[in-house]
């Protein structure tokens, strides 16, 4: 993991391969940030455009899942090795919630609704 | 046992054990622990067993009745097998993965002594104006209507506790992620040790909506909240799926580790490798998995509608599928063995048909439109106890006698252990295989008696006389204990002979640090490749001797848990009206607790070094002149 750096001395070769990393870390940042923003502006505009709610909600709900998601890898790190069982046990305990909430919604509320 | 304190006394070993953050002391009192409420649970059940040995009887009133069998249950699944497993794992994971301790040894204090306190407050409501009557599942619907403060000790006790096996479960994931020793990588974990971990990932996963639900519980009864209640707007049946969304993961939490210990003992005196081993991995992750996914197969006949029971119905056969692996692994492993029938091994025959007809059974529950024919009937009784019985006390009772020399360095008698494994067994089959028929017959679960021209008598005394065996049996085996104690005869290393895995090859008795230099470990069974290749020693080391850290004991998890017990009997009365000193209770009780929290988060607590010199006059104590490995 690339914070609590110690003064370790690098060769000129390793430093050139840090800065490339970093300068490429740098420019996902750039871009998802951008991304990020656009999603933004689509939520923004789908609710002021006067859509229908049934379809700007999922749509919003998506696009917060796909920021929750952005953020997690590009800007927490996610991506890096050595982050396989926190991304792994991450997966899994938003794969039971959700089992869970969609259980709640569908076969206790729309269920009792019917 | 090993202990770096000279002092003895009485005073001073309880002391000792009250402040320890020894695993391997921790793991002696959950054992202990756990005994004494399995002991607690095995009277209920014979004083229930008593009452429906003949129609009509009159030898405990319904309402009481009621009572035994909630606490039965509540006080089987989460004071006696949850705590009694955790022991094993308190005692042999570390020394599996070449740890010198957990990862949290404070926080393995702090779980246990909630676990035991809210084991402790649980049981108090015996005599403080009844026990909770609605059943170990207190569906709400009886639940909220229930008098009497019963339910809001189940309520309470199940909280304390609970964040007991929570924080312990965290702790054994962070221990197996992060203190194996070198060499030891995932695929070369002992089962025992896999199974335990997840296990700790479902305990992570399953707590929390026991939490959620209980703290819900906890509103409508101390406030009036309403959750559950439906003339007011609320839904009963949310407390069931959230009871469920726990509870049978809960029921493969305390089954995954049990398998663990089936899996050393098969390979141990099989003296072959285990059959399968990465298939036996992939099984455990996927009935972890899958366990979450199935809850609703206990509510078929709520109402659901026919999508949801379908769905729930073939997600529980598909169970079925990573569990029948599990068992014909187990059965090639045997295969071709040369193999050792010892008491741990007897035990592990007989858990082989009787889990299996366990499972058979479920497998027929999950077919929802028999379960309408199955449901709250003594079926199901019939069911779960192959399941627990047959599968976790099975695993209890015959890893007792397995790790009782790495425990305490002696050993059980195995003649007096094969006479009670008979007894347990035949009275295990003798008080549940009727009860099958019972179910069909029509005989409802959780009733206080049943009429004489019902035609339930001659099982009902059947089972009542298998019941009988089982409690002569767990006598036999209290016997067994105290009488290789009194003998106290040393055993010393690897007593069985067919030891393959790091923990008995650990000299005995354990030294307090376990290893005086971290092994390395060369592969699956490590102990059995050092064997193999005429290591003395038993272990190749992967550093030279030096200091070794270790964590100060504390009496700050006893004090921080008896807060909470205190503020608890300050919640418990806080809802009637003629009590209002009750919030002083609750008010100090809390104070204490964050005191606690307060101290230990301020004051820095870095533990201490043993050093070299030390290590050698601790060995020379324990082993005398020759030191260990020999
Ligand atoms: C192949 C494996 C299994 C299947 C298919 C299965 C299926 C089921 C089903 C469908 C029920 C609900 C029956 C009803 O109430 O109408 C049930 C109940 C139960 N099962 Fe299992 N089961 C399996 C293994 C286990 C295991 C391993 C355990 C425990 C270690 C267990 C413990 C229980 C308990 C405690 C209940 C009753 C809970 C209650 O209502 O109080 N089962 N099982
Ligand atoms: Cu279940």
């Amino acid at each position: 993991m690339a914070h609590h750096e110690e003064a370790v001395v690098r060769t000129p070769v390793e430093y050139a391969y840090e800065r490339k990393k970093r300068s490429d870390q740098m420019k996902m940042q750039v871009v998802t940030f951008a991304l990020m923003i656009f999603l933004t502006l689509i939520a923004f505009i789908a609710v002021n455009a006067g859509f229908s709610p049934y379809y700007v909600a999922p749509i919003i709900l998506v696009f917060a899942g796909i920021q929750v998601v952005l953020q997690l890898y590009y800007f927490m790190h996610m991506n890096e090795p050595n982050m396989g069982f926190i991304s792994f046990f991450m997966w899994s305990g938003i794969f039971i919630a959700f089992i869970t909430v969609l259980c709640f919604v569908t076969i206790i509320w729309w269920h009792t609704a019917w | 046992m090993s202990s770096i304190a000279k002092k003895t006394g009485f005073g001073a070993t309880v002391w000792d054990y009250i402040t320890t953050v020894d695993h391997k002391k921790i793991g002696v009192m959950y054992l202990l622990a756990g005994t004494f409420f399995f002991v607690l649970g095995g009277i209920e059940a014979l004083l229930m067993r008593i009452q429906l040995m003949r129609p009509n009887n009159d030898f405990v009133s319904a309402g009481f009745f009621n009572e035994l069998m909630t606490m039965h249950g509540t006080t089987m699944i989460f004071l006696a097998a949850m705590p009694l497993l955790f022991g094993f794992m308190n005692a042999v994971v570390p020394l599996q993965i070449g740890a010198r301790d957990v990862a949290f040894p404070f926080l393995n204090s702090l779980g246990f002594w909630l676990f035991f306190f809210g084991g402790v407050f649980l049981n108090l409501s015996w005599f403080l104006g009844g026990a909770p009557d609605a059943g170990w599942t207190s569906y709400a619907s009886l639940s909220l209507y229930s008098e009497g403060h019963g339910i809001d000790f189940y309520v309470l006790g199940l909280q304390i506790s609970g964040a007991g096996t929570l924080i312990s479960g965290i702790n054994f994931l962070v221990t197996i992620i992060n203190m194996r020793a070198p060499g030891m990588t995932y695929m070369r974990m002992p089962l025992f040790t896999w199974t335990t971990f997840v296990a700790s990932a479902l305990i992570l996963f399953a707590f929390p909506p026991l939490t959620i639900g209980l703290a819900l519980m906890l509103f409508d009864r101390m406030f009036g909240a309403n959750f559950f209640d439906h003339t007011m707007g609320g839904n009963t049946i949310i407390w069931e799926h959230l009871f469920w969304i726990f509870g049978h993961p809960e029921v493969y939490i305390l089954v995954l580790p049990a398998f663990g210990l089936f899996s050393e003992i098969f390979a141990t005196f099989s003296r072959k490798r285990l059959f399968g081993y990465s298939s036996m991995v992939f099984a455990t992750i996927l009935i972890g998995f899958l366990g979450f996914m199935v809850w609703a197969h206990h509510m078929f006949t709520v109402g659901l509608g026919a999508t949801a029971n379908a769905i729930f119905a073939v997600a529980t056969m598909a169970i079925a599928v990573p569990t029948g692996m599990k068992v014909f692994n187990w059965l090639l492993t045997m295969w071709g063995g040369s193999i050792k029938v010892t008491v741990p091994m007897l035990y592990a025959l007989g858990f082989i048909p009787s889990f299996v007809a366990g499972g058979v059974t479920g497998v027929m529950q999950a077919a929802a439109p028999l379960d309408y024919q199955l449901h709250d009937s003594y079926f199901i009784v019939a069911h779960f106890h192959y399941v627990i019985v047959g599968g976790i006390v099975l695993a209890l009772f015959g890893s007792a006698h397995y790790y009782w020399p790495l425990m305490f360095n002696q050993m059980l008698d195995e003649r007096l252990g094969k006479v009670t494994f008979w007894f347990f067994f035949v009275g295990f089959h003798c008080t549940f295989f009727v009860q099958h028929f019972l179910g069909l017959m029509g005989m409802p679960r959780r009733v206080a008696t049943y009429g004489a021209e019902q035609g339930l008598d001659t099982f009902n005394l059947i089972s009542t006389i298998g019941a009988a065996l089982m409690a002569i049996g767990v006598l036999m085996l209290v016997i067994n204990v105290v009488k290789t104690a009194i003998k106290n005869e040393k055993v010393g290393r690897d007593p069985w002979g067919d030891g393959r895995t790091l923990e008995w090859a650990i000299p005995q008795p354990v030294p307090f640090y376990n290893f005086r230099q971290t092994p390395l470990v060369r592969g699956l069974d490590t102990y059995w490749i050092e064997k193999q290749e005429g290591n003395e020693e038993g272990m190749t080391y992967a550093e030279p001797l030096g200091d070794i850290h270790m964590p100060n004991n504390s009496i700050l998890p006893f004090i921080m848990t008896i807060g909470l017990f205190i503020a608890s009997f300050g919640a418990l009365y806080n809802m009637d009206a003629d009590k209002p000193w009750s919030i002083f209770l609750l008010i100090g009780g809390l104070s204490i607790l964050f005191a606690c929290m307060f101290a230990r988060s301020f004051k820095d607590d870095h533990g201490y070094h043993v050093h070299v010199e030390d290590i050698l006059a601790e060995e020379e104590r324990l082993y005398g002149k020759k030191g260990g490995n020999n």
